[in-house]
């Protein structure tokens, strides 16, 4: 997988001001304060907006559902969006071209609209060519098993302030791609979190116009009963941001911050987040896990729940299987204690780019090589498939399953929908 | 006694399930509220599903699930929204206190009166709006309808879950009598005079929706402002279900004038009679409906001067709108604030002190809210190309509470006498006749994807669905 984003285009998340009526609802719901208004106008900063929909069923207009395909460097400011009076028409291809938008970044944008999105991301696109929409496949409800997930106890506004009580690097040291695995200890706040959800950190300070940062989203990357089990803590693997999607150099406000704490340092945090990338708790669950960098945090989380379950008896039907991408072996996060899981515990399968001397291979290469075991898996009810990590790998990963699954006799359009309906395909990239 | 099993059938966050006392308590009134929802909520709905919002957590993702739900089966939960432990009163007397968990005993008449007279308001627009299902002008309006039903019975469990929990005995007394007011009895009416209007007809619902509900926006946003933390949690959430009503009004409005403007194109008229008779709904009565409801609802926030506004706000009971992004000292003592006054048969403008003035501050900041939505109701017209534009009147005009109550002015804010008055009241305000022409086109519209032909349809479906989705299932 490269790890290199490709294209400066993104899915610009707007408001119309002819049907929204200012109620403010959007606003009071975005988790991550994303949304502000004048007298005129209410408006989504594009720098912000994680894309989470948190904020599209309770808009009580639909006014709120609007997206926009953009070079990143024209996206429209919220100053421009005061303004308005109605939305601005769709970019034309041509001038999406002239930008130097090819028509393939323009459908990856659209791809990584979330699903619920995806009828107008569609429409949208069109007139640039067919797209395959991963996260059309993608579910937002959880497995059957879950335990349930408790979210929002800490509201931007409110935040809670977690100590920190370890921050190690878990790469080798002096690659550009640091990575840091960072315990916070909430002390007797209760601070609830199960594998698959994620927190906000909110970095001290204020951005360039002088507002309060907006928190940064981080996947959990320990189990439920904490890091140090009967402890409140998580632990979370936060990638140093040095770079930012078109390569040019950039220092990465949160990140930078978060990977510089030490140990007694306090944090300010916000969430829980995530309802439905939770992992399956009936005996009988295979688990595949698919992903690169830091996407590993949520496969971790989980996969140590497993282990501390299994050591206690449990668990023996389910398989898990996991993939999982980086450039090269020294950049992988965790990579040692991966290699000393028991093999009959997970099925483990690396995949690295950028390895001197050996051809790149990727993530969805892996999937391909191991077509067989991934076939019979999504032939079984009781299997869960997680993405985690950057935007770009999403639709490669996705239409490996679905190769996979045409090759072995299956109806893509048939699983694929299961798989969503059953809250069994998950996908969080970012 | 009934076995209900609260936390499943109420969906709540304030741990119903432990609270024996309170669980026992709403045991009592639940009964009571659905035989009160029986006999005057909806008419003739009770077999019907009804494609609903339901609010089942506070997080974004629990508290707008869509589904068909009979409307006797609807989840009235209760729910606050999350508190921060460390929140202090940030205006009044005690600011920079901790915020109050429980009542303070010197506040307590004052915080029961203010939740009652809001919890009174929410059975009050069911009652009012009790008939309006039989000519809906379509499916999914009659769906709209029932959701704000639904919703503002929430709100009533809103405000009665604060009753029981923090005002024992008087409290359930006070929660029961919530259900034996009706608005309009004459024995036994609504605590406030426009939940006793009549809602006769859907342009009266829209008017009432965008101007109303709005007024309750306000006073719940003033209210979300409050010391004490139960009250100011409660009403934010209701907020959040607030909007939506809000929604109906403004957009139903909309649809009218776009109805209205598309037969003023076809026919290429702007005479009202022409309009009317192509069974649309001419400008004129929609401006006299405005002028009405809009003065109606401004009398809602109640005295221009007022010594309780003052003493609610001291004492922390009830903010401002938006408290916490004003500039000023939150105290608000030695200020002032301009209030209308007739004097020598002409308005003129006094300054009285601020903190009793605080009424008129709110209703200021509603005014400023509801033009800049008349705005957006004239470029319905403008884009129509109609050269009429709405106004909402001047603040003086139909008052009936404070100092302009009963003072005879027209809508641009002149004194006039008796004899104008009478003459003109027609022109200004909707007449007899204009209610009777509204309520005969008020059939009844409820195949999917068809509308009355005095209403557009809307822009968009409710929650993504397609216009002529099946929003109501008739049992
Ligand atoms: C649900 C969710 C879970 C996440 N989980 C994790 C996690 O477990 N670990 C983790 O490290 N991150 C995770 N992220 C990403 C994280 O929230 C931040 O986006 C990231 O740390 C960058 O923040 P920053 O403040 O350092 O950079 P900013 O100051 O916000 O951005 C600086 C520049 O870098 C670009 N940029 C932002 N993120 C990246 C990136 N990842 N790669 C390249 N360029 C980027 C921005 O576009 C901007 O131009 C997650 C995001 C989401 C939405
Ligand atoms: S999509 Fe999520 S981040 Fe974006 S504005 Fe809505 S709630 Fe906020
Ligand atoms: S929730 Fe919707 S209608 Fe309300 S302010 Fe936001 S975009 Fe506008």
């Amino acid at each position: 997988m490269d790890m290199a984003v490709e294209a400066g285009v993104i899915k610009q998340h707007l408001i119309d001001p002819e049907i929204c009526i200012r109620c403010n609802t959007c606003e009071a719901t975005c988790p991550v304060n994303a949304i502000t208004h004048d007298d005129n106008n209410y408006v989504v900063r594009a720098d912000i907006c994680n894309g989470c929909m948190a904020c599209i069923s309770p808009c009580p207009t639909g006014s709120i559902d609007n997206w926009r395909t953009m070079p990143l460097v024209r996206a429209y400011s919220i100053e421009e969006q005061f303004t308005w009076e109605s939305l601005p028409a769709e970019l034309s291809t041509e001038e999406l071209e002239a930008a130097g938008v090819s028509a393939e970044a323009a459908g990856d944008a659209a791809a990584a609209v979330p699903a619920q999105t995806q009828a107008q991301a569609q429409a949208a696109v069109e007139s640039v060519e067919p797209v395959f929409n991963s996260a059309q496949y993608g579910a937002t409800v959880p497995p059957w098993s879950a335990a349930h997930a408790y979210t929002n106890l800490f509201a931007p506004k409110a935040p809670t302030t977690a100590t920190v009580v370890g921050n190690f690097n878990c790469t080798e040291a002096g690659f550009d791609s640091e990575t840091h695995h960072i315990v916070l200890d909430f002390g007797v706040v209760p601070f609830p979190v199960l594998e698959g959800q994620s927190i906000g950190i909110i970095a001290p300070g204020v951005d360039a116009i002088g507002k309060r940062h907006h928190a940064r989203q981080y996947s959990v990357a320990s189990p439920r009963n904490g890091e140090r089990p009967g402890y409140n803590n998580v632990s979370l693997t936060v990638k140093r941001v040095t770079e930012d999607h078109q390569g040019d150099p950039v220092r990465g406000v949160c990140s930078n911050y978060v990977c510089d704490l030490k140990v007694g340092d306090t944090v300010q945090v916000v969430g829980p987040f995530g309802t439905s990338f939770l992992m399956p708790n009936h005996p009988r669950s295979h688990i595949v896990m698919i992903c690169t960098g830091t996407g590993s945090a949520p496969m971790r989380a989980m996969t140590e729940w497993r282990r501390r379950l299994r050591k206690s008896g449990k668990f023996e039907g389910g398989k898990l299987m996991l993939f999982f991408g980086a450039r090269t072996q020294q950049e992988l996060p965790y990579f040692g204690p991966l290699q000393s899981l028991p093999k009959d515990f997970i099925d483990i399968n690396l995949a690295f780019s950028r390895t001197p001397g050996q051809p790149k291979r990727y993530v969805q290469d892996l999937m391909r090589e191991r077509a067989a075991d991934l076939a019979a898996l999504l032939k079984d009810g009781a299997s869960h498939f997680y993405v985690c990590g950057l935007k770009s790998m999403e639709e490669g990963v996705v239409l490996a399953l679905r190769d996979v699954a045409t090759e072995a006799g299956l109806d893509w359009d048939t699983v694929g929908a299961a798989l969503k309906r059953e809250g069994r395909l998950h996908l969080e990239t970012y | 006694m009934s076995t209900i099993n609260y936390s499943e059938k109420i969906p709540n966050n304030v741990n119903l399930g432990e609270d024996r006392t309170l669980q026992r308590a709403l045991e009592g009134w639940q009964p009571n509220f659905i035989n009160w929802w029986d006999d005057v909520g909806p008419e003739g709905s009770t077999n019907h599903e009804v494609y609903l919002r339901t609010a089942v957590s506070v997080d974004p993702q629990g508290w707008a699930q869509f589904g068909h739900v009979k409307m006797r089966d609807y989840r009235w939960g209760i729910f606050l929204n999350p508190g921060d432990a460390n929140r202090e009163i940030h205006f009044g007397d005690h600011k920079g206190e901790k915020a109050w968990q429980d009542v303070p005993g010197e506040h307590r008449a004052n915080l029961r009166r203010i939740i009652v007279t809001q919890g009174d308001t929410e059975p009050a627009s069911v009652e009012q709006q009790r008939h309006l299902g039989l000519t809906a002008p379509s499916m999914y309006d009659l769906r709209n309808l029932f959701q704000i039903n639904v919703e503002e019975g929430r709100h009533l469990w809103a405000m009665v879950y604060l009753l029981h929990k923090h005002f024992g005995r008087d409290g359930r007394e006070e929660a029961e009598a919530l259900l034996q007011r009706t608005s309009g009895d004459a024995n036994n009416p609504r605590i406030l005079g426009a939940f006793n209007e009549k809602t006769p007809d859907w342009l009266a619902f829209f008017m009432f929706t965008y101007f109303t509900d709005r007024d309750g926006k306000f006073q719940l946003a003033a209210l979300a402002e409050s010391a004490f933390d139960p009250l100011a949690r409660t009403t934010k959430f209701m907020l959040t279900e607030e909007a939506h009503h809000m929604f109906v009004g403004e957009s139903g409005v909309s649809r009218v004038l776009a109805r209205t403007a598309q037969v003023m194109n076809e026919l290429k008229t702007d005479d009202p009679l022409k309009v009317r008779a192509a069974g649309a709904i001419d400008l004129g009565t929609i401006q006299r409906y405005l002028n009405f409801h809009y003065s109606v609802t401004i009398d809602l926030f109640g005295a221009d001067q007022s010594s309780n506004a003052a003493i609610f706000y001291s004492s922390g009971l009830k903010g401002r709108y938006e408290e916490g992004k004003r500039g000023d000292d939150h105290v608000l003592k030695g200020q002032t604030y301009k209030v209308l006054e007739v004097k020598d048969g002409q308005l003129v403008e006094k300054d009285v002190p601020m903190l009793n003035a605080l009424n008129e501050v709110l209703r200021d900041d509603f005014i400023k809210d509801s033009v800049a939505g008349v705005g957006r109701w004239n470029k319905v017209l403008e884009k129509a190309g109609i050269p009429t534009r709405l106004t909402v009147p001047h603040k003086a005009f139909n008052r009936q509470i404070g100092a302009l109550a009963g003072i005879k002015m027209s809508p641009e804010g002149r004194v006039v006498n008796e004899v104008e008055w009478a003459a003109k009241r027609d022109e200004w305000l909707p007449s007899a006749e204009d209610f009777a022409f509204v309520a005969s086109l008020m059939g009844r519209v409820v195949e999917p994807g068809k509308f009355a032909g005095w209403i557009s349809p809307p822009v968009m479906g409710i929650n993504r669905q397609p216009v002529d989705f099946e929003y109501v299932r008739f049992g």
